[in-house]
């Protein structure tokens, strides 16, 4: 450690109450040194002192060799006019020197003191005068210079160098004292034990540095949006779905949901297709062991009015809705095919799940609300703002008797939940909703209005063919959960956010999520 | 979905009045279409000399084909607008009173009939007249941007539905609809002057931009669909192109249109939309040619376009009651009336509409469509709010996300970082760059993957912990990650062949392996799962500790777990997943019942240098849903 300059810099004080300067009373000390000094002094108000900067020019080695003996170019004049008749060009680097020889030539061809007569150097003058040297001699003298062109000359040269000098000017402070008494940096279980917290002198704290860094856990931004949003639905009274299932059949993915076998979501160009396993079964009872049976898969009360479901019924209703129409509905009347209905696929959406639940609450159709928040699966090329996995937030409420303004009233106490307070709705299609309806919230930051959801109430040719009433309606909307995200975060590309790419040091500081007020 | 792009001088004269941007975006958002773009103020590309004029780029839903040319939007607007009425569209046949026919051919003398190879390669043909049409450049344009647009969308790729069109004055009827070998097909192709038969044409087109993507859909068929006029000039060659004797021209008067199809539903929806968007250009605007289609080996024979609008019935409360509104029945009517719908109360049932939908709407397949249209109607953002405040559930979690949430924050509150990989992963990330070996009945594995980074669903939480601790290289060390997460594995049992499972993994990199402390970690996690800890020899006697009890056995290194699951220990590669004797498998007892739930350790060497770790690793992975 370095010197602790507190004493010197007191008793130097002591002689008078005149300043001193700290470069004349400590010539000899680093000046970061007595900075510190004053700081812990100042602190104290024991001393006061005032910064002067001040620019001192030093020669370097070159340029101290030069002010003592001549510059290499006159060195190399005199050589030449020493030679009396023309010195080879191959023999000046044994009379200067190899580096005065190099250097000199060129600046003394420059200056235009001598010139070139075949392999033959001549004196193009008869004196010269060795401005660079007196240049260094004022500079070496003085350690200044005044002519600013020649200063950046000489750098550019590397015969100077620049330095700054901080000095201080002291005074006594009015806490003055001649001694300095030592300070303890912390109260201790000593301190406490022994009673001298009493009157120990405690050293001051800096109010100005963060504290220590702690060591913290972090969960994902993501995850804390995710909850968030888990949260509102919660507060709302959802009850939240079995997601926990990626791999899915064309059939609950997609027929359920009334969209067509020829539908282009079912491209290979959008839909992850399974190898391996092949092929899947059609729909079935879950086997009663699994946990994750949804609470509302079990009828609300052992009422008499719960009804077994009949999955082959499903599975014949859906053929019928299809390919001939039913319900009330023409249908898309096309031939359809069992086999595409028992490809499997990873679930591009979790509505597979919705419809799931949906089926289940034919059981026993009463008023429900699901929610859930998932990883969604498409074939997609991967770029800033697409990946092949993103979160679907999907809500479902079912009733009797419901209305479109409803939905729209729903929404926007969702949205307000999340700070959106501006809403829109547009028509819109959606193979499995009808209505169907985008959200378009106004984000102030943008100053715009953005596209942040899809709603809208699911086609009676989704509902009926699970045995669901008529007259139960059944709102359905989604939105990603990577979008509102990145919006609100201002996380421009989706691999910053979701994926292995992620850097940590954004998931460890990144500050808790309060969506209504972010 | 599909974008228009349409000439905006053109659509505000249509529209009778100029519109600001924001005016017209106001216009498209409550009818539910969407500008995407008014190039007026954007650099346009300069052709023949002239600057391109101002365009509107116009998103049209996917269902509605009757969107998807200027004729479309710019009437389908003017009837919401109220400035038009639906047109009545006609079918006049001609003056001699001979309908242009088309015979699906059939061919006795080979003992297969022609027509039962049409059934095998593209069964339906229709088709229709556009008698004295009159064209200028953009109108042709428009008509051929419809017919790659109805190709491209219905049509899926012209798989299921494609379109030729003729000049009707240069062929002539009947016209048959055949199937012959490609070989004994031979014509001029649009815009070629070479003759060629089908299977030169499918070598000459292989590397063509525009065609070469519809090869497929005939090319390795023993026969061809071919459709000849009566002197055997070929008209086209369905789905792929068109003879070049029949093409119309700016001058074409009379048009021949031909469609041929998989789908016998949507060559009628094609045929339908495209008579409706152009007859409106012939000397007697919105008559129709009406053809007939022999066809009789698949009782298809029929006049064609059936331009009637089709009949159905609509509840006035359900329109009602799904609108929240209380509107009379006549009221209704003058909502769909804006759109393109001809209602009216009925006059035996007061609580019906009687509708009638133009046969433009093919969408139109349930009362709730029309519904929708009498919302759009009233104006989505006029209806009456309500707030839905019923709810027979409860809110409640499922019961593993709420467990998993626990587990998240223990290992949070111990210091560890959440990361969030990817579920899918390559093969080998998933097998052998962690040594362990595929038995074929593990991993689902996908069929049309567009990267190797997307091979199988993933079976273990590792590769994604790794890769993250691969990417932030800059990071200080010790890295301490971890998830919680499903995996998923093959299981045949299933409806769905397989199931997922919820895992919790951490890892540890830094510069000592870090053992002890995963092996902490997984302590820590038991402690808050109140499961404890039992030595091997006493503990496993002592069941005074609960009805949750843990233990963990060193990992024979040659054998590993896959399953966490004690029945299915499978060899592995050269080397283990961990370094020999510094791994172990944790076993719970939970009310009686043994699990083994996963296993922790030193990762080999061999398995860092694979994921490019420089550090010691040690990995902790358990299969949470015993806990449950």
């Amino acid at each position: 450690m370095a010197s602790d300059m507190t004493k010197p810099i007191l008793d130097a004080l002591s002689a008078s109450d005149a300043p001193i300067i700290s470069n004349q009373a400590f010539p000899s000390i680093p000046s970061t040194n007595v900075k510190s000094a004053l700081d812990r002094l100042g602190s104290r108000q024991m001393v006061e002192y005032e910064t002067m900067d001040r620019e001192v020019i030093s020669l370097t080695e070159e340029g101290e060799t030069i002010a003592n003996n001549g510059s290499h170019e006159v060195k190399v004049f005199q050589a030449v006019v020493a030679a009396m008749d023309g010195l080879k060009i191959s023999d000046l680097p044994g009379i200067v020197g190899k580096d005065n020889a190099k250097v000199g030539q060129g600046n003394a061809f420059k200056k235009g003191w001598i010139k070139k007569d075949k392999d033959l150097l001549r004196p193009n003058t008869e004196s010269v005068v060795d401005d660079t040297r007196e240049l260094l001699m004022t500079v070496k003298n003085t350690q200044t210079l005044g002519d600013q062109k020649a200063i950046a000359d000489l750098k550019r040269r590397k015969l100077i160098t620049l330095q700054k000098v901080v000095t201080f000017k002291i005074s006594k402070g009015p806490k003055y004292a001649k001694e300095f008494v030592k300070e303890e940096t912390d109260l201790t279980f000593d301190m406490l034990n022994s009673g001298s917290w009493k009157t120990v002198n405690l050293k001051p704290y800096n109010f100005k540095a963060k504290g220590a860094p702690t060591t913290a856990g972090a969960l994902h931004p993501l995850n804390k949006v995710r909850q968030e949003f888990r949260n509102i639905f919660f507060e709302m009274g959802f009850e939240e779905m079995p997601t926990n299932r990626y791999v899915e059949t064309g059939f609950w993915n997609f027929d359920a949901l009334f969209v067509p076998q020829q539908h282009p979501a079912r491209d290979l160009q959008d839909t992850f297709y399974i190898a391996d396993p092949a092929k899947a079964d059609p729909p079935r009872e879950d086997p009663l062991n699994d946990p994750h049976r949804p609470k509302s898969a079990q009828p609300a009360s052992k009422a008499t009015t719960a009804k077994p479901l009949d999955y082959k019924d499903y599975w014949e209703n859906v053929r019928e809705v299809h390919q001939n129409g039913k319900y009330g509905s023409i249908g898309y009347r096309y031939p359809w095919s069992a086999d595409e209905c028992l490809r499997l696929v990873l679930r591009t959406h979790t509505t597979s799940v919705s419809a799931y639940v949906l089926h289940k609450l034919a059981a026993d159709p009463r008023p429900a609300r699901f929610f859930s928040i998932d990883r969604v699966f498409r074939n997609e090329a991967v770029d800033a703002t697409h990946l092949a996995e993103f979160h679907q937030i999907e809500g479902v409420i079912a009733d009797f008797g419901l209305t479109l303004g409803g939905l729209i009233g729903f929404m926007e106490v969702f949205f307000a939940k999340m700070g959106i307070h501006q809403l829109r709705f547009k028509p819109a299609y959606n193979p499995y909703t009808e209505p169907s309806m985008e959200i378009f919230g106004y984000h102030d930051g943008l100053g715009k209005w953005v596209e942040i959801g899809n709603s809208g109430m699911f086609r009676p040719e989704m509902l009926e063919p699970m045995g669901l009433p008529k007259d139960m309606r059944v709102y359905g909307w989604g939105l990603s959960l990577e979008r509102p995200t990145m919006i609100k975060y201002g996380v421009s590309n989706i691999r910053e956010l979701v994926g292995h790419k992620v850097d940590l040091n954004f998931i460890e500081t990144n500050p808790a999520v309060r969506l209504e007020k972010d | 979905m599909p974008t228009i792009t349409v000439d905006k001088a053109a659509l505000f004269k249509e529209l009778g009045r100029e519109y600001t941007t924001e005016e017209f975006d106001e216009l498209c958002f409550e009818f539910g279409i969407e500008l995407d773009e008014d190039t007026t103020d954007s650099d346009r590309p300069i052709v023949d000399g002239k600057q391109e004029p101002p365009q509107l780029k116009i998103e049209v839903p996917a269902n509605r084909y009757d969107l998807l040319c200027f004729e479309g939007i710019s009437l389908m607007l003017n009837i919401f607008l109220g400035r038009k009425p639906l047109p009545n569209y006609r079918l006049v046949e001609p003056s001699s009173g001979k309908l242009e026919t088309i015979n699906v051919k059939e061919d006795v003398g080979t003992g297969h009939t022609v027509a039962e190879r049409t059934m095998k390669i593209r069964p339906y043909v229709s088709g229709a007249i556009l008698r004295n049409i009159k064209f200028d450049q953009i109108r042709y344009e428009s008509f051929i941007a419809l017919q790659d647009k109805l190709h491209q969308n219905l049509a899926r790729q012209r798989t299921l539905v494609s379109i030729g069109t003729h000049d009707l004055d240069t062929i002539e009827g009947p016209f048959t609809y055949e199937a012959l070998p490609p070989k004994n097909i031979s014509f001029i192709p649009l815009n070629q002057t070479q003759k060629m038969n089908g299977e030169e044409l499918m070598t000459f087109y292989e590397k063509d931009k525009h065609l070469g993507k519809y090869l497929h859909i005939i090319r390795d068929s023993p026969v061809y669909p071919v459709i000849y006029d009566s002197k055997r000039t070929v008209c086209s060659l369905p789905p792929i192109i068109n003879g070049d004797h029949s093409k119309i021209r700016l001058d074409t008067k009379n048009v021949f249109i031909e469609i041929t199809a998989l789908d016998k539903t949507k060559v009628e929806i094609v045929n339908r939309i495209l008579v409706a968007m152009f007859s409106q250009y012939t000397s007697e605007p919105f008559t129709i040619e009406p053809i007939k289609v022999v066809s009789e080996h698949n009782k298809e024979t029929r006049i064609v376009p059936d331009i009637s609008p089709r009949k159905t019935e609509a509840e006035v409360s359900f329109i009602n009651q799904c609108c929240g509104l209380d509107l009379p029945a006549a009221e209704i009517c003058k909502l769909l009336e804006k759109m393109a719908y001809h209602s009216k109360p009925s006059a035996t049932n007061p609580g019906l509409l009687d509708i009638e939908i133009p046969m433009t709407r093919a969408d139109v397949l349930h009362q709730s469509d029309i519904m929708e249209d009498a919302a759009v109607a009233y104006g989505f953002n006029n209806l009456p709010r309500a707030f839905p405040n019923i709810s027979g559930t409860i809110g409640q979690p499922l019961p593993i996300n709420k467990l998993s949430d626990i587990v998240r924050m223990e290992a949070a509150m111990a210091g560890w970082s959440e990361v969030l990989p990817l579920i899918l992963c390559s093969h080998d990330e998933n097998f052998s760059w962690l040594n362990r070996k595929d038995d074929g009945n593990t991993a689902v594995k996908l069929s049309n993957p567009k990267t190797l980074e997307f091979q199988v669903v993933r079976t273990s939480l590792l590769p994604g912990l790794l890769k993250t601790i691969r990417e932030n290289k800059t990071h200080t060390v010790p890295m301490k990650v971890f998830e919680v997460s499903d995996v998923a594995f093959k299981d045949l049992s299933l409806e769905r062949k397989s199931r997922n499972e919820r895992h919790f993994a951490a890892a540890w990199y830094g510069k000592t392996s870090g053992f002890e402390i995963v092996h902490g970690l997984m302590d820590r996690i038991m402690a808050m799962m109140k499961s404890a800890f039992i030595t091997g020899e006493e503990g496993l006697e002592n069941n005074s500790v609960g009805d949750s009890q843990y233990w963990i056995e060193e990992l024979n290194c040659k054998s590993d777990f896959r399953h966490y699951n004690l029945d299915n220990i499978t060899d592995t590669l050269a080397a283990p997943t961990y370094f020999p004797g510094h791994a172990a498998s944790i076993h719970v007892r939970i009310a009686g019942k043994e699990h083994a739930i996963g296993s922790f350790g030193i990762l080999h060497p061999t398995v860092l240098e694979k994921f490019e770790l420089r550090y010691p690793t040690s990995t902790l992975e358990i299969n949470i849903e015993a806990f449950l």
